[in-house]
């Protein structure tokens, strides 16, 4: 009895020793390292001084639009359709919440096959057959510049991920007392005020928990970015953070350097989400 | 009184009208994927997915022949790599996690909340960020190209810990005091008692974790080289260059790769949904 419980959170304990604190300190080791296979050497800063590149600031730049432009339409968008669905036809909203679920089934990888093909060049391909029919011209979106690239890869996101996002609105939602608003049917408040009244500040937990995992895998994107262009996208236009230390580490072998770039990723994420946080009274609430 | 019914069916409808237009939008894309898999790829290749092609006019299963017999019969290789990953991992990740959680969620003892605020912690921290020494310590245990290599980092999830440690907690305290007085040891009791009270909590865990590995792709991408490793993502991914394609294998292979998830969710909606509802929920 007195050693079952540690018998039991044993695996837990080996696997973060293993696959996070040895990870993370080796990723603030190598970060000081040059190395080379067979050979590794301290260099100081050195790394932290030669990162700075112009790739660097490429990289931070996208992961930061993608992550803003994401939580702009992946919070807002999901809110409003999961309080369209709140309503009291369970059997159809069920049905519409699957809808929407199904594209986070497929793999990133399926996704990009598919935007690639609804995206295509061709003036007949889907979209810029939209284009063209509303007096646009047919563009090229995937070797089309920074706009149409950045374009692609938040659409991508838009579309796996909003069914989530409403599950987790959802189930926020369904936490808030009917009451607050039969109490708000009897005093007349009209649908606006309910939604900014009692709606959202009732939601504000689920959005600060949906918020701080979209800034967390913001940062962390690449997959999205490295179906379109196998980590070689024309002037970085798909550059991102996650990307340029795959670049470096893997296409480059410059591991030191990856690592440095690790490390200023996790600090960037815990002061943007901290932020975040911030700016939401989280710690307030607390204190 | 008629007149403010009327006034909400209408506002009613507006809603319906609008939320079937975004229904439309997220579905098309899957429509498409269907309906172009049985079409010559040298079209899609040309011109993509057209208004024309989505109409299903065309029916031709060559692409699937193609998965079978074309590239050297690799497809069918894929397929069982991906499908025995995500048997193994689906399997480990539930022995481990669920002890760990149960662990975590019946006891008292020094360093719990500690432990169940560290798993909350790594449930935020993205494994992306990570893949370097990681990568560095797989190279070092001679696990690249092997299941293993795939499989170890994804072992103990804390998205599953944190779900069955939920689950325990609702566990009535009187049955398993009832198993110590029969004189059980705490290890029969959770494989005797509280694992089948955790039957809803292993169904929705084993579908998560199952889909999380079949769709795995960044981690597979670096430790995968060899061809006859090639999980479908990976696989799917080589027929990808950013100028020209593959696109009679690719389109069938990504139909082929994603139906079979697709028609498990249909059967099992309740357990994805609730699988996911529970981080959402304690944000």
């Amino acid at each position: 009895m007195r050693r079952a419980p540690y018998v039991f959170v044993l695996p837990f304990i080996i696997s973060v020793l293993v696959f996070y604190l040895y990870p993370i300190i080796g990723t603030i080791v190598m970060s000081f390292q040059d190395v080379v296979p067979g050979e590794t050497r301290w260099i100081g800063t050195a790394n932290y001084q030669k990162m700075f590149s112009e790739d660097f600031y490429k990289a931070l730049g996208n992961s930061f639009k993608y992550t803003v432009l994401t939580i702009l339409i992946l919070i807002p968008m999901p809110v409003v359709l999961a309080v369209m669905l709140n309503s009291q036809r369970r059997k159809t909203n069920s049905v519409y919440r699957a809808l929407l679920f199904l594209p986070s089934l497929v793999s990133v990888v399926v996704a990009g096959t598919i935007f690639r093909l609804m995206f295509a060049y061709s003036p007949r391909a889907v979209t810029n057959a939209v284009v063209v029919f509303l007096g646009g011209r047919a563009m090229d979106w995937v070797l089309g510049g920074a706009g149409p690239a950045m374009f692609l890869m938040v659409m991508i996101a838009v579309w796996r991920w909003t069914g989530v996002n409403i599950v987790y609105f959802l189930s926020g939602l369904q936490s808030i007392p009917t009451e607050l608003y039969e109490a708000a049917d009897i005093d007349g408040v009209g649908p606006l005020s309910r939604l900014l009244y009692i709606t959202l500040p009732l939601l504000k937990p689920t959005i600060i928990f949906v918020t701080t995992i979209s800034i967390f895998g913001g940062f962390a994107m690449f997959e999205e970015s490295f179906i379109f262009w196998q980590g070689q996208s024309p002037n970085n236009v798909g550059l991102t953070m996650v990307g340029l230390i795959y670049k470096k580490g893997f296409q480059t072998g410059s591991l030191g350097l990856a690592s440095s770039t690790g490390i200023i990723l996790i600090v960037v994420i815990l002061v943007v989400s901290w932020i975040a946080l911030r700016s939401f009274g989280f710690f307030k609430r607390e204190s | 009184m008629a007149i403010h019914t009327q006034r909400l069916s209408v506002s009613e409808a507006g809603k319906y009208v609008l939320l079937g237009i975004v229904a439309l939008l997220f579905v098309f894309p899957i429509y498409s994927l269907i309906t172009s898999s049985f079409r010559p790829g040298r079209d899609l290749m040309r011109y993509g997915v057209t208004f024309a092609s989505i109409i299903p006019n065309f029916f031709s299963t060559n692409n699937y022949t193609a998965l079978i017999t074309g590239h050297s019969g690799e497809y069918p290789v894929w397929y069982r790599n991906s499908i025995l990953l995500a048997f193994f991992q689906t399997g480990f990740t539930l022995a481990f996690s669920s002890f760990v959680g149960y662990g975590l969620g019946v006891y008292q003892f020094k360093g719990r909340n500690a432990l169940t605020m560290l798993v909350l912690v790594i449930l935020i921290v993205p494994l992306q960020i990570l893949i370097l020494p990681l990568y560095k310590l797989t190279t070092t245990l001679h696990a690249m190209n092997t299941f293993p290599g795939i499989l170890l980092p994804f072992i103990v999830s804390p998205f599953a810990i944190f779900f069955f440690r939920q689950y325990a907690v609702g566990i009535p305290k009187d049955y398993l005091d009832a198993g110590r007085i029969d004189g059980l040891s705490e290890y029969s009791i959770f494989f005797r008692i509280s694992a089948p009270l955790m039957i809803p909590a292993f169904g929705a865990m084993a579908i998560l974790v199952a889909q999380q590995s079949w769709n795995n792709f960044l981690w597979p991408l670096i430790v995968v080289t060899t061809a006859n490793m090639f999980t479908l993502t990976i696989g799917l991914n080589s027929l990808l260059t950013p100028y020209g394609n593959n696109y009679d294998m690719l389109i069938a292979g990504s139909c082929a790769a994603s139906v079979p998830i697709i028609i498990v969710f249909f059967f099992f909606q309740k357990y994805f949904i609730s699988g996911l509802s529970a981080g959402g929920i304690k944000g």
